[in-house]
C-alpha cells in the first residue's frame, strides 16, 4: 500500500492541508479528508460529471485528478458560488426554474454551468447544451436547467453591465 | 353478488371467471372467499387488491361494497 | 375523526403556483446530504465481493489470509446471514439475492463483504478472499431460457398458472392470462389482421447516485440506517426480518435520494452493511461503486412480444392478443403479469387477450423502474397500431380515437374505468401545433399513448403549529423530485395561510407511523391527502382555542382565510383571531397544536399520457435525433406545475434513452460488458431539445383537490412514439428496441436490398 503524502492546496480560497495515499483521486481527498462533500461520486470514472470542480480556473472531474495533484493548486466546488452570503446568480435561476428534482447532479452542474458563462456570457442553446453534455441527469431531462442557465446568463450579463457603466 | 377474478387470480378458484359471494365490506369478501376456495389464500398472501366500480382499492379492508357494485379481485400492483 | 376524500371542485389561492420549494438552498449549495454524506465516529468501509461468473456453484471461500490483514474488523458470507424468513419465500429470495447461498446466480452476485479502516485496506482484503468456483451452464435471453433444452437455473420451478403442472422444472415460472370477450370470433370479424414480434433489451433507472448507507448495530439489539432510499419503512422492515432484529429497534431515517424511479424501493447492499456492523461491533458505511450498481441492483427486464390487431376498415379494432416474455432475473417476478395489466389499457378492444411469462434467467434480479413492465408492452401495442391504421389508409390519432378507452371501458385488468383522461390527451395531441411543424427530408412524426397505474397506500402526516404561527409538516413520503413544496402549498391552501410559514421535512421511521414506499406516483396524492386531513384537524383545534378566547360555544367558530371567525348574531362585532394570534396564545389555552392524520389513501386515479415526437434519421449513421417533442398528460389537478411538468420531462427523457441507446450487452460468458456510463448511454444534454408539456386537468373523483399521480406514465408512450417516428421519416419499422444506430442502419440496410430485388424482379 502507499504512504501518505502531504498536500498543501487552496479550496475554495480557503488554505487546506492533507496527508493522503499517492494512489488516492481528489474526490475522496475532497469529501472524506477536507469535509467537501457537495462534490459527489456517481461513476468515479469521469462519465457523469457529478464530481465537476474546477481547478486553477479550468473544469475537471475530481475523479479523474489524483490527490496529490492538487498541491500548490486552487480548487473550486459548488461550496465557493456562495458569495457574501448571496446565491450566485446560477443557485438562484436554478431553483426559481425548478432545475433540480433530485438534486444530487446540481452541484456538478453548478460549476460547469459557472465555468461555461465565466468563458462565454452568451451563450446560444447549442453551446450551453454541449457546454452541460459532460455532467448527467436522470431527473428532469435537462429542460429547465438549460432554461435556468440561459436566465443566469442574462442576469449576469445585465449587471456586469450596470457595473460597468458606473 | 357476483365477483369476478382478473385472470391471474382464476386458478385460485378452480378457473372459474366469477363466483358468487355476499359481503357487506372488502374484509367479509375476503374472508368468504378463502372459506370457500381455500387456494385463493396463497393469492391473497402474494398481495390482493378490490376494485369496485373500477376504483382499486389495496388497503383499506373496512371499505364498504355498496349493493349492486361491479366487483373484480385483482393483483396487487406497485411501481417503481 | 372520519374525513370525507371525495373530490370538492374548490377554487385554489396557493395550489396551482409556482413556489419556490424548501429544500431548494441546500440542494444548490452542496449542503443536502445524501447517502454517502454521513459519518459515524469510527466508521468502518464496506466493500462487497462479487462474483465474476454468470452461474456457478461456489465450492469454497477462503478468508484466512483477509483476516489477518491488518485493519480487517469483519468478513461475512452467507454462513453470517441465517435463513429467518420462516419460509417467506419472497423473504428468501431477498436474502439470496443480497448475498449468494452455494451458487452465483449471476454476473456480479455478491459472495462474500468485509468491513476495514479505510477503503485501500477493504480492497486489498478482498483481493485476499479466495473462492472456489465450480462454473455452470448459464442462459441470459429470455427465449433461449424457455426453450426446453434451456440449462435449468432452479431446479424447484414449476411453472404455475399452467394446467395441467408441468413435471419437470424450468426456467418459466409463471403463466398469467387475461382478457375479455372472444378473439376467434373478433378476429374472424377483421378486414384486417397484422401480427408482429417485438424485442426489448434490459435497462437500468440510471440513478446518478449509487447505493448508499451507514449501518450501525449495538449489542443490544438496536440498530440504525441512514441510507438512501424510496422507502425508508419498507427498508425496515426488510433487513429487520433479514438480520433478526426487533423491527421497533431498527431506526431508518432516509437521507435526501439521488434518484430512486424504483430501483431504490428495495434493499440490495444494506442487509449486508448491518450485518458487517453487526459482527465487527462498529459503524460500517457501504456504497456500491457505477458497476456495481448496474451489475447488482435491480434493472428492468429485457422482453420478448408477439401481437396480433384486427381491425375492419372502417377503423373498429375488432380483436386484439398480447404474448409478452418477460426475464425477471434470477428469481421469479411478476412482470410479465404486470404488462399484462397495461398493454392495451389505452382502447376499448371488447375482445382482448393478453398472456405473460415469467421467466428466469442468469441476470440481476429485475426491480422495479417507472411504471415497471408498461414500456415495453406500449412498444408493440403502438407500433402495431400505426401498421394497422396505414394498412386501412387511416390516421394514427384519428384511428387511436376511434378506438380509445372512455369511461365505462372494460380496462385489460378487469373492472370498468372511471373518468379518465386517454381520449382528452389525444384530442389535445390532435390539435397540437407540432402537429403542423413542418418535415424535411429523414424527418419523420410519431404519436403513441401510455398508461398507468397510480397506487394510494399507507400513509400519516404530523402537522405542528409552533406558537410563532408557523406551521411544521412532517411526511413520510421520501421526497423525490420536489414534493416538499407541493405538501406545503397543500397545508398552506387548507390552514388559509401564506405559503411560506409552512416548513415541510421528511421524518424518519421513529418519528412517525408506517409510511408505504414512494412508489406507484403516490408521494405527492397519498402525502397530499393526509397533509389535507391534518390540516382539517388542526382547524378543529384552532376552532375550539379560538372559541375559549372569544368565550363563545366552539360551534358558532368558522374558519375561513386562515382565521376564526365568531358567526352570528349575538358574535358578530367579535374580532376575528389569525392562526399566528391564536398559536400565540396556545402555551395558555391547551397547550401544543397539532393535526394528525393516518389514512389509507386508496381510489388512486390512472395516468394517461399521449406524446409527439418528430425526428430525423441520418441515412448514412442510423443516428436519430429528436427534433421536438411533447408531453400532454392528464394531472387530476396540478399542485405545483413546474414540478408536474418536471416529472413529465424527466420521464419522457427516460423513454427517449431506452427507445435509442441504452442496453445491457451481455457476453457469450453470461457476464455484463457495459456496466458504466460511458457504453450504457444515457440521454446527455445535447441529445435533447426543450421538451414540451401540456397538463391535463380531469380531476380524481376519490381525492379532495382531484390529484393524480403523474410520475410515471410518461416514461411509457416514448418507445412506441420514436419507434413510429422513424417510421414515418424512413419507411422502415423497427422491432428491437434500443432502436440504436447500428440498428437502423442494418434495418434500412435490409431495406434496401429488400427493394432492389423487388425492383430487378
Amino acid at each position: 500500500m502507499s504512504e501518505a503524502v502531504m498536500v498543501s492546496t487552496k479550496v475554495n480560497g480557503d488554505v487546506v492541508e492533507f496527508a493522503c495515499p499517492t494512489d488516492e483521486v481528489l474526490l475522496d481527498s475532497l469529501r472524506d479528508r477536507v469535509g467537501v462533500t457537495g462534490v459527489k461520486e456517481g461513476c468515479g470514472t469521469g462519465d457523469c460529471g457529478a464530481c465537476s470542480i474546477t481547478l486553477d480556473g479550468q473544469l475537471v472531474c475530481a475523479c479523474l485528478v489524483l490527490g496529490v495533484e492538487a498541491g500548490g493548486r486552487e480548487i473550486g466546488t459548488v461550496e465557493g458560488l456562495v458569495e457574501d452570503g448571496q446565491l450566485h446568480p446560477l443557485q438562484e435561476k436554478f431553483i426559481e426554474h425548478a432545475a433540480l428534482q433530485c438534486g444530487i447532479c446540481t452541484p456538478g452542474f453548478l460549476v460547469a454551468a459557472k465555468a461555461l458563462l465565466d468563458n462565454n456570457p452568451k451563450p446560444s442553446e447549442t453551446e450551453i447544451r454541449y457546454a452541460l453534455a459532460g455532467n448527467l441527469c436522470r431527473c428532469t431531462g435537462y429542460d429547465k436547467i438549460v432554461r435556468a442557465v440561459q436566465a443566469a446568463a442574462k442576469d449576469m450579463r445585465k449587471s456586469s453591465s450596470r457595473s460597468k457603466k458606473r | 353478488m357476483q365477483v369476478s377474478l382478473n385472470g391471474a387470480l382464476r386458478s385460485g378458484a378452480g378457473g372459474a371467471a366469477s363466483i358468487e359471494i355476499e359481503a357487506a365490506t372488502i374484509r367479509e369478501l375476503l374472508t368468504k372467499v378463502v372459506e370457500r376456495y381455500p387456494d385463493m389464500s396463497e393469492y391473497l398472501d402474494r398481495g390482493i387488491a378490490v376494485a369496485i366500480d373500477g376504483v382499486v382499492f389495496r388497503d383499506d379492508w373496512n371499505q364498504s361494497i355498496p349493493q349492486g357494485a361491479e366487483v373484480f379481485l385483482m393483483p396487487r400492483i406497485e411501481g417503481g | 375523526m372520519a374525513h370525507d376524500n371525495s373530490y370538492t371542485g374548490q377554487k385554489f389561492e396557493v395550489v396551482g403556483n409556482r413556489f419556490i420549494r424548501p429544500d431548494g438552498v441546500d440542494k444548490v449549495t452542496g449542503k443536502a446530504r445524501y447517502g454517502a454524506d454521513a459519518s459515524a465516529p469510527g466508521q468502518l468501509v464496506g466493500l462487497v465481493l462479487r462474483s465474476p461468473h454468470a452461474h456457478a456453484t461456489i465450492k469454497k471461500i477462503d478468508a484466512s489470509k483477509a483476516e489477518k490483514l491488518p485493519g480487517v474488523k469483519a468478513i461475512i458470507t452467507a454462513e453470517d446471514l441465517p435463513d429467518l424468513t420462516g419460509g417467506d419465500r419472497g423473504m428468501a429470495d431477498i436474502l439470496e439475492n443480497c448475498m449468494a447461498r452455494g451458487r452465483a446466480l449471476y454476473d456480479g452476485h455478491a459472495v462474500a463483504a468485509v468491513a476495514a479502516v479505510d477503503a485501500q485496506t477493504a480492497r486489498q482484503a478482498l483481493k485476499l478472499i479466495k473462492v472456489s468456483y465450480k462454473k455452470l451452464p448459464h442462459v441470459t435471453d429470455v427465449d433461449k431460457a424457455m426453450k426446453p433444452n434451456a440449462p435449468v437455473i432452479h431446479d424447484w420451478i414449476i411453472t404455475g398458472g399452467v394446467d395441467p403442472k408441468p413435471a419437470k422444472p424450468s426456467n418459466i415460472a409463471n403463466r398469467t392470462q387475461m382478457g375479455h370477450g372472444d378473439v376467434e370470433t373478433g378476429f374472424a370479424e377483421a378486414d384486417v389482421i397484422i401480427e408482429r414480434s417485438y424485442k426489448t433489451e434490459q435497462t437500468h433507472q440510471g440513478y446518478i447516485e449509487p447505493h448508499a448507507c451507514l449501518a450501525s448495530v449495538n449489542p443490544d439489539g438496536t440498530a440504525e440506517l441512514w441510507v438512501t432510499t424510496q422507502g425508508p419503512f419498507t427498508y425496515r422492515t426488510v433487513c429487520a426480518t433479514l438480520l433478526g432484529l426487533d423491527i421497533a429497534k431498527l431506526k431508518v431515517t432516509s437521507s435526501e435520494i439521488g434518484g430512486g424511479f424504483g430501483g431504490k424501493t428495495h434493499v440490495w447492499t444494506e442487509p449486508v452493511a448491518l450485518a458487517l456492523s453487526r459482527k465487527a461491533n462498529r459503524p460500517v458505511k457501504l456504497v456500491m461503486t457505477r458497476d456495481e450498481v448496474f451489475r447488482a441492483s435491480g434493472p428492468t427486464a429485457s422482453t420478448s412480444i408477439d401481437i396480433k390487431i384486427g381491425a375492419t376498415k372502417k377503423g373498429v379494432i375488432t380483436a386484439a392478443t398480447l404474448e409478452l416474455r418477460y426475464q425477471g432475473g434470477a428469481f421469479p417476478g411478476i412482470w410479465a403479469m404486470l404488462a399484462c395489466m397495461t398493454g392495451f389499457a389505452c382502447y376499448d378492444i371488447k375482445n382482448q387477450r393478453s398472456v405473460g411469462w415469467d421467466v428466469i434467467v442468469n441476470r440481476p434480479k429485475v426491480a422495479a423502474y417507472r411504471a415497471p413492465s408498461a414500456p415495453m408492452a406500449a412498444y408493440a401495442v403502438e407500433s402495431t397500431m400505426d401498421i394497422v391504421a396505414q394498412e386501412i389508409g387511416m390516421d394514427a390519432v384519428d384511428f387511436r380515437l376511434k378506438n380509445v378507452a372512455k369511461e365505462g371501458a372494460q380496462a385489460p385488468y378487469g373492472p370498468l374505468y372511471g373518468p379518465i383522461g386517454i381520449e382528452a390527451a389525444l384530442k389535445a395531441v390532435k390539435k397540437h401545433p407540432q402537429m403542423r411543424a413542418k418535415l424535411k427530408k429523414n424527418q419523420g412524426r410519431g404519436i403513441a399513448c401510455g398508461f398507468w397505474f397510480n397506487i394510494g397506500g399507507q400513509t400519516c402526516v404530523d402537522l405542528n403549529v409552533g406558537t410563532d404561527g408557523t406551521v411544521s409538516l412532517a411526511v413520510g413520503t421520501v421526497d423525490v423530485g420536489g414534493a416538499r413544496s407541493s405538501l406545503g402549498m397543500i397545508a398552506a391552501e387548507e390552514l388559509g395561510i401564506s405559503y411560506d410559514e409552512v416548513k415541510v421535512h421528511v421524518a424518519d421511521t421513529a418519528s412517525l407511523g408506517h409510511n408505504d414506499t414512494t412508489e406507484g406516483s403516490r408521494g405527492t396524492f397519498s402525502s397530499g391527502m393526509a397533509a389535507i386531513f391534518a390540516a382539517r384537524d388542526a382547524i378543529e383545534v384552532l376552532k375550539g382555542r379560538a372559541a375559549k378566547m372569544l368565550d363563545v360555544p366552539v360551534d358558532a367558530i368558522v374558519w375561513e382565510n386562515g382565521q376564526a371567525k365568531a358567526v352570528g348574531k349575538q358574535h358578530g362585532n367579535l374580532p376575528k383571531l389569525s392562526l399566528k394570534e391564536i398559536a400565540a396564545k396556545s402555551p395558555n389555552t391547551g397547550g401544543p397544536i397539532a393535526g394528525h392524520n393516518e389514512v389509507v389513501a386508496d381510489g388512486a386515479g390512472m395516468g394517461f399520457a399521449c406524446h409527439i415526437c418528430d425526428v430525423e434519421v441520418d441515412p448514412e449513421t442510423g443516428l436519430t435525433k429528436i427534433l421536438r417533442y411533447t408531453v400532454v398528460q392528464d394531472a387530476g389537478k396540478a399542485i405545483h406545475p413546474d414540478y408536474v411538468e418536471g416529472q413529465f420531462q424527466g420521464a419522457a427523457a427516460q423513454g427517449i434513452g431506452w427507445a435509442l441507446n441504452e442496453e445491457y450487452v451481455y457476453g457469450d460468458d453470461g457476464r455484463l460488458q457495459n456496466p458504466g456510463f460511458l457504453d450504457y448511454r444515457i440521454p446527455v444534454c445535447s441529445d435533447l431539445p426543450f421538451i414540451d408539456t401540456k397538463i391535463l386537468e380531469i380531476p380524481n373523483p376519490n381525492h379532495p383537490y382531484g390529484i393524480r399521480g403523474v410520475g410515471e406514465t410518461s416514461i411509457v408512450p416514448p418507445l412506441g412514439a420514436i419507434g413510429n417516428a422513424i417510421a414515418d421519416a424512413t419507411g422502415v419499422r423497427m422491432n428491437h428496441v434500443p432502436m440504436s444506430p447500428i440498428r437502423v442502419l442494418e434495418a434500412l440496410d435490409q431495406a434496401a436490398t429488400l427493394e432492389d430485388q423487388v425492383s430487378a424482379g
